[in-house]
C-alpha cells in the first residue's frame, strides 16, 4: 500500500515523515519518528497518556490520523522544556513528587501546559476537570493537583 | 525444648494443636516434626516461620532458643 | 542474619526523612525515561495474540498453514510448541504457582478456559499483519457450559474446569472432581458458646467484584535469542528475576541462558509480578530468528491478565455492651480465574489480624471459574476480608451506639498480643494511628446534608525477602548504588537517601542504578512493600563496607592504624596518635584510591525476616444525592504507621494511591460478563477508575512507630492503604443513607435500590 507523505512541525521543528492511511498520530510519532515520550495507554481515547497538542489543542494523539497532522503544529513532551531548564511545570511535577511510575507523566504535563495557557489561574475543581482526561493509578492524583496549581502561581510570578 | 503451634490446616494434619520437640535448629526441627508426625512429610518446605514473633521466609538454619515458639504459616509474598 | 535493632527513633537524621528530587524524575518529565513499548531493534518483528472467543471451550484442532502463507509471517506458535512439564510447586508467595498452570494461561493446551485466554500467536514484519494472520488461523472448538459465579461453579451439576483435580488443604474436602481447589481453615476457642454470651451479634455477606490493578502502562516486551540458546529480554515487570526464572520453567530452559532487562515500569501493584508475553515471545523469536516486540492492547491487559478476585465473604461479630468483641466467624469465598491460586490464604491470615478476638472460627475457599486467572494486587485478599470484618464491625459500633474508633480501640492489638494468624505481635503502631485518626480535625469536623462518616482499618503483614545492593565510589568522591528492584514509585531516591545518609555525602552526589539480572546480585520482586526495607538494609551494609574501605585508606594516606581512623559526618577523623591530621572527606580519598588499594565499591545481600506489620486507619465523608444514589467522596484522610518514613513525600504517595484504588474498587470499578463469559467493559471508558475530578484531595498523617527489624525502623508502607478504604466507604455511604450496602462498588443503581428498600 502506498505511503503518505506528511508535512508537519513538531515542537517549533519542521518534519515530513511517511505513514500508512489507518496509522494513527501516536503510532506515526513513536514507532516513526521515535518520540516515544508520548505513551500509549489504551489507544482509545480514554486514559490521556498519549495527550499532545494539535495547533494548540489538547487531543490523544491515538484518535488523530497521523494523515490529518499535515499542514499542523503538534506539540509533545519532549518540546515542554525549554532551552537548558525544565518548564516551570515540569519542575512543580518533581517538587512535589507528583508522580510514580511516571507513565502518566508526560501526557499530564502536556495536558497542563495547554490548561494553563487557557486559563493561568484555574481553581481546582477546574484543574480536576481539565484534567480528568488523563489517568493516574499511583497518585491518587492530590500531589499532581498541587503541582499544577503551584506550577500556575510560579507562571503568574506569584511564587518560586 | 521449642514449642510448636499447629493453626488451621497443620493442626488438623497433626491432631495437636501444639508440641515441644528438642532442636537446636528450624532444619533440625522440621526434621523432627516430620518424623513425628509422617502426615507433614513434605508440608513445611517453602513456609513462612514465625520464631518468636518475627517472620522469616527463609528460616532454615535460623537457631532456636531453648524456649522458642515456632509457627509455621503460609508463605508471603504481596503485590 | 542478625536482626538489626532500630535506634528507636533516637536518632538524629541528615538525609533520612529529608524530600529530595527524585534522581529518574527528570527522565520521566521530559518523556526520555524507556517503558516497556518504547524499545525498539534492528530487523524487529511484531508479535500478536489469537484469543479465545469462548469462555470454556476444547481446543479440538488448531490450523496455521493459511496463516503462515500470509505476506510478512515469519512464526507462529502454539501450545504444541511449549514443552510437556509436570505439576509441582513454585514459590511465588501466597498465590502458590504451578508451573504447569503458570505455562497453561501463557499459552492454552487442550482447553480455553475464559474469553480471551492465549490460543496461539504471531510474529510478522508489521504489527498489523500479525493481527490480520491471527485472524486466518482456524480454531476448532467444542463449546463448553462456563461457570461464571462463585454460586455457578458451587453448584451440584457445576462444569468442571479442571477435570481429575482435587482439592487440596483442611477437611473435610469435597470428593472427586469439583472447582474448589483449596480449602483452609482455623479456629481458636468455642465460638458457638461465645457467641451466646454476646450482647449484640451483628452478621452478612459482603460481595467484592472481580478488580482490575489499573496500571496505565500495558504489558510489553522485547525478546532477542542467539544461537547458542541465550535470550535476552527486556519487558516491563516488578522482577526481572522472578521473570527469569518462570520463563525458564516453563519453556523448560536453562536459567543461565536468559538475561532480563527491566525496563521504566509504568505501574503495576502485583500484576505484574508474572509472566504472559515472555516465553511467547521467546519462542516466536527462536522460530523466526530475530527480535521479537509484543504489546498488550488495553482489551488484552483486562480480558488476559490478572485482575483481583471477585469474592462472597460472610462475617459474623459478637461484641459486649461495653465494647470488648467475644467472637467472630467468617467464610469467605474467593473467585481464583481459571486456575488455582487466588490470594484466600492471606485472606484467612489477615481477617481477624487487627484485633483480640478470644474466639473465631474462619474457613476459606479458593474456587475456579472461566475468568481470567488472578494476580497479585496490592495486599492481595487483604482489601476483601477487611471490608467484610471492618463492616460489621461498624454495624455493631452503630448498634452499641459506640464510636467507631473507641470500639476499635477497645479490642485492637499491641505488641505482646496473639496475632489470630499464630504469633505474637512486636512493637507496632495501630492504636497509635486510631488515636491520631481520632484527634484529626477530619473526625471532628460537623458534616452536611446526605452526608455519612466512615471509618475503616486494615492491615498487611509486609515482606522482606532477598535483596542484594552494591555501592561504589567515583575519583571524583561521589557514589554509585546498583539494586534489581525496578522503581515503581520513587525506591531509587530511597536508595540514594540510605547511601547519602550512610556515607555521608549529598544525596544529590549518588547515582540510584536499577540493573538487569547479569549486572547486579539477586533481588527478589518489587512487591510486598519490601523494597525500602529490605533493599534498603542491603544498601545500608553494602554502605558500612564501604566506609569500612574509606576508614582504610585514610590510615594507609595517614601511616595509621585503622581503628584510630573514626568516620564521622562524611569525613574520616583521626584519633589516638592520628589526630593531627586534617579530616579527609569522601572526595579526598576517592581522589587517591589508585594509590591506595584501587577502586572502592562493596556488595552486601539480605534476607531479613517480614518487615514489621503495617497498620491503617482511614477516615471518609461521603454525600449521596438521595435522588440519584450517587457518591461523592468529600473528604477522605488516610492514617498510617509507616515505622520511618525514608522519603516521606513517596510514602505519602503510596498512601493517597491505595486508598484513591480502594475508591474506585468500592464506588465505581467492576468486571461485566456477558452470559457468555465475555467481559463487557474491557476499557478505561467503562471500566471505570477515579480521575482527578472524581476524588477531593487526599490528606495523609503518617505515623512513625520504629520497626524494631529495621536500622532505621522502616517499615513496608505501600500496601496497606489499599486494605481499609473498601469498608470506609461502605461504611460512610451505609451511614449516610441509614442502610446496610453488601454489594461493591457501590454504583448509584445498586445505592438508590438500597434506598427504595428502605423506604418500602
Amino acid at each position: 500500500m502506498a505511503k503518505i507523505q506528511v508535512q508537519t512541525t513538531i515542537n517549533g521543528e519542521q518534519l515530513d515523515f511517511l505513514c500508512d492511511g489507518q496509522q494513527s498520530l501516536l503510532s506515526a510519532l513513536r514507532d516513526e519518528l521515535g518520540l516515544t515520550g508520548t505513551k500509549e495507554g489504551c489507544s482509545t481515547g480514554d486514559c490521556g497518556a498519549c495527550s499532545i497538542t494539535l495547533d494548540g489543542q489538547l487531543v490523544p494523539a491515538c484518535l488523530v490520523l497521523a494523515a490529518e497532522a499535515e499542514g499542523r503544529e503538534i506539540g509533545t513532551v519532549e518540546g515542554v522544556a525549554q532551552g537548558s531548564g525544565l518548564h516551570p511545570i515540569q519542575r512543580k511535577f518533581l517538587e512535589h513528587a507528583a508522580l510514580q511510575c511516571g507513565v502518566c507523566t508526560p501526557g499530564l504535563i502536556v495536558a497542563t501546559r495547554a490548561l494553563l495557557l487557557k486559563n493561568p489561574n484555574p481553581t481546582e475543581a477546574e484543574a480536576r476537570y481539565y484534567l480528568a482526561g488523563n489517568l493516574c493509578r499511583c497518585t491518587g492524583y492530590d500531589k499532581i493537583i498541587k503541582a499544577v496549581l503551584d506550577a500556575a502561581a510560579s507562571m503568574r510570578g506569584e511564587s518560586a | 525444648m521449642a514449642k510448636v503451634i499447629f493453626t488451621g490446616g497443620l493442626r488438623a494434619l497433626t491432631g495437636d494443636e501444639s508440641v515441644e520437640l528438642e532442636a537446636a535448629r528450624v532444619v533440625d526441627l522440621v526434621a523432627a516434626l516430620y518424623a513425628r508426625y509422617p502426615a507433614l512429610a513434605g508440608k513445611l518446605e517453602g513456609a513462612t516461620v514465625a520464631i518468636d514473633g518475627t517472620l522469616h521466609h527463609d528460616a532454615r538454619f535460623q537457631t532456636l532458643r531453648p524456649a522458642s515458639e515456632v509457627h509455621f504459616l503460609a508463605p508471603l509474598a504481596g503485590g | 542474619m542478625s536482626n538489626p535493632k532500630s535506634d528507636g527513633g533516637e536518632r538524629k537524621y541528615k538525609v533520612v526523612g529529608t524530600r529530595p528530587i527524585r534522581h529518574d524524575g527528570l527522565d520521566k518529565v521530559t518523556g526520555r525515561a524507556n517503558y516497556g513499548a518504547d524499545l525498539a531493534l534492528p530487523g524487529m518483528l511484531h508479535g500478536a495474540i489469537l484469543r479465545s472467543p469462548h469462555a470454556h471451550a476444547r481446543i479440538k484442532k488448531i490450523d496455521v498453514s493459511k496463516a503462515l502463507a500470509m505476506p510478512g509471517v515469519k512464526a507462529i506458535v502454539t501450545g504444541a510448541d511449549f514443552p510437556e512439564i509436570g505439576s509441582g510447586g513454585m514459590a511465588a508467595g501466597e498465590s502458590h504457582i504451578d508451573p504447569k498452570d503458570l505455562q497453561a494461561n501463557i499459552m492454552a493446551r487442550g482447553k480455553a478456559l475464559y474469553h480471551g485466554h492465549a490460543i496461539a500467536a504471531v510474529a510478522a514484519t508489521s504489527v498489523e499483519q500479525a493481527r490480520e494472520a491471527c485472524k486466518m488461523i482456524a480454531v476448532d472448538y467444542e463449546v463448553l457450559k462456563p461457570v461464571l459465579s462463585l454460586e455457578q461453579a458451587l453448584a451440584k451439576d457445576a462444569p468442571i474446569l479442571h477435570e481429575g483435580r482435587k482439592a487440596v488443604g483442611v477437611p473435610p474436602l469435597p470428593e472427586g472432581d469439583t472447582n474448589i481447589m483449596m480449602r483452609l481453615a482455623n479456629a481458636k476457642g468455642d465460638v458457638d458458646a461465645a457467641f451466646k454470651t454476646a450482647d449484640v451479634v451483628v452478621e452478612g455477606w459482603y460481595e467484592a467484584s472481580m478488580a482490575h490493578q489499573g496500571y496505565i502502562e500495558p504489558h510489553a516486551t522485547v525478546v532477542t535469542t542467539r544461537e547458542n540458546g541465550q535470550a535476552e529480554i527486556w519487558c516491563s515487570t516488578q522482577g526481572p528475576f522472578a521473570v527469569k526464572s518462570m520463563v525458564a520453567v516453563t519453556l523448560q530452559l536453562d536459567p543461565n541462558l536468559i538475561r532480563v532487562t527491566p525496563s521504566e515500569i509504568g505501574g503495576g501493584f502485583g500484576g505484574k509480578t508474572t509472566i504472559y508475553l515472555e516465553p511467547v515471545a521467546l519462542l516466536l523469536s527462536q522460530k523466526a530468528r530475530r527480535p521479537v516486540k509484543m504489546v498488550m492492547s488495553r482489551e488484552e491487559v483486562f480480558r488476559a491478565t490478572g485482575p483481583t478476585s471477585g469474592t462472597r465473604i460472610w462475617a459474623k461479630l459478637g461484641v459486649k455492651k461495653d465494647g470488648s468483641f467475644v467472637a467472630a466467624d467468617t467464610r469467605m469465598e474467593f473467585e481464583a480465574g481459571a486456575f488455582a491460586g487466588s490470594p484466600m490464604g492471606a485472606a484467612t491470615m489477615t481477617v481477624f489480624a487487627s484485633y483480640n478476638f478470644p474466639n473465631f472460627r474462619l474457613e476459606g475457599l479458593d474456587i475456579v471459574v472461566n475468568k481470567p486467572k488472578v494476580a497479585a494486587y496490592r495486599a492481595p485478599g487483604a482489601p476483601n476480608a477487611a471490608y467484610a470484618i471492618e463492616t460489621v464491625i461498624d454495624e455493631a459500633a452503630e448498634k452499641l451506639g459506640m464510636d467507631p474508633i473507641e470500639l476499635r480501640l477497645k479490642n485492637a492489638v499491641k505488641e505482646g498480643d496473639v496475632a489470630s494468624y499464630g504469633p505474637k505481635f512486636d512493637r507496632i503502631g495501630f492504636v497509635e494511628c486510631l488515636q491520631a485518626a481520632k484527634n484529626h480535625p477530619h473526625y471532628k469536623a460537623p458534616l452536611g446534608k446526605n452526608q455519612g462518616r466512615g471509618v475503616g482499618a486494615g492491615f498487611w503483614f509486609n515482606v522482606g525477602l532477598q535483596s542484594s545492593a552494591t555501592v561504589s565510589i567515583n575519583d571524583d568522591g561521589s557514589a554509585v548504588v546498583r539494586t534489581g528492584n525496578p522503581d515503581i514509585g520513587g525506591s531509587r531516591a530511597s536508595m540514594a537517601i540510605t547511601v547519602a545518609e550512610e556515607i555521608g555525602i549529598p544525596v544529590e552526589r549518588v547515582r540510584p542504578l536499577v540493573g538487569d539480572t547479569d549486572t547486579v546480585g539477586y533481588c527478589d520482586l518489587t512487591g510486598g512493600s519490601r523494597v525500602t526495607y529490605a533493599t534498603g538494609m542491603a544498601v545500608i551494609e553494602a554502605s558500612k563496607i564501604v566506609i569500612e574501605h574509606l576508614r582504610a585508606r585514610a590510615a594507609t594516606i595517614w601511616g595509621c592504624e585503622v581503628d584510630a581512623v573514626e568516620w564521622r559526618d562524611g569525613q574520616a577523623i583521626g584519633t589516638n596518635g592520628a589526630s593531627d591530621n586534617k579530616p579527609l572527606t569522601v572526595a579526598d580519598i576517592a581522589k587517591q584510591m589508585g594509590h591506595t588499594g584501587g577502586p572502592i565499591i562493596a556488595s552486601a545481600s539480605v534476607n531479613p525476616p517480614a518487615a514489621g506489620p503495617g497498620f491503617g486507619v482511614h477516615i471518609c465523608d461521603v454525600e449521596v444525592d438521595p435522588e440519584t444514589g450517587r457518591t461523592t467522596v468529600a473528604r477522605y484522610t488516610v492514617v498510617q504507621d509507616a515505622g520511618k518514613a525514608v522519603h516521606p513525600s513517596y510514602v505519602e504517595g503510596q498512601l493517597q494511591g491505595g486508598a484513591a484504588q480502594g475508591i474506585g474498587w468500592a464506588l465505581w470499578e467492576e468486571y461485566l460478563f456477558d452470559k457468555d463469559g465475555k467481559m463487557e467493559n474491557p476499557g478505561f471508558l467503562d471500566y471505570r477508575m477515579p480521575v482527578a475530578s472524581d476524588l477531593p484531595m487526599i490528606d495523609t498523617v503518617v505515623v512513625e512507630v520504629p520497626n524494631p527489624l529495621h536500622p532505621y525502623g522502616v517499615r513496608g508502607v505501600g500496601e496497606t492503604p489499599i486494605v481499609p478504604p473498601l469498608a470506609t466507604v461502605g461504611n460512610a455511604v451505609s451511614r449516610a443513607i441509614g442502610v446496610r450496602m453488601h454489594q461493591l462498588p457501590m454504583t448509584p443503581p445498586r445505592v438508590l435500590d438500597a434506598i427504595e428498600t428502605k423506604k418500602g
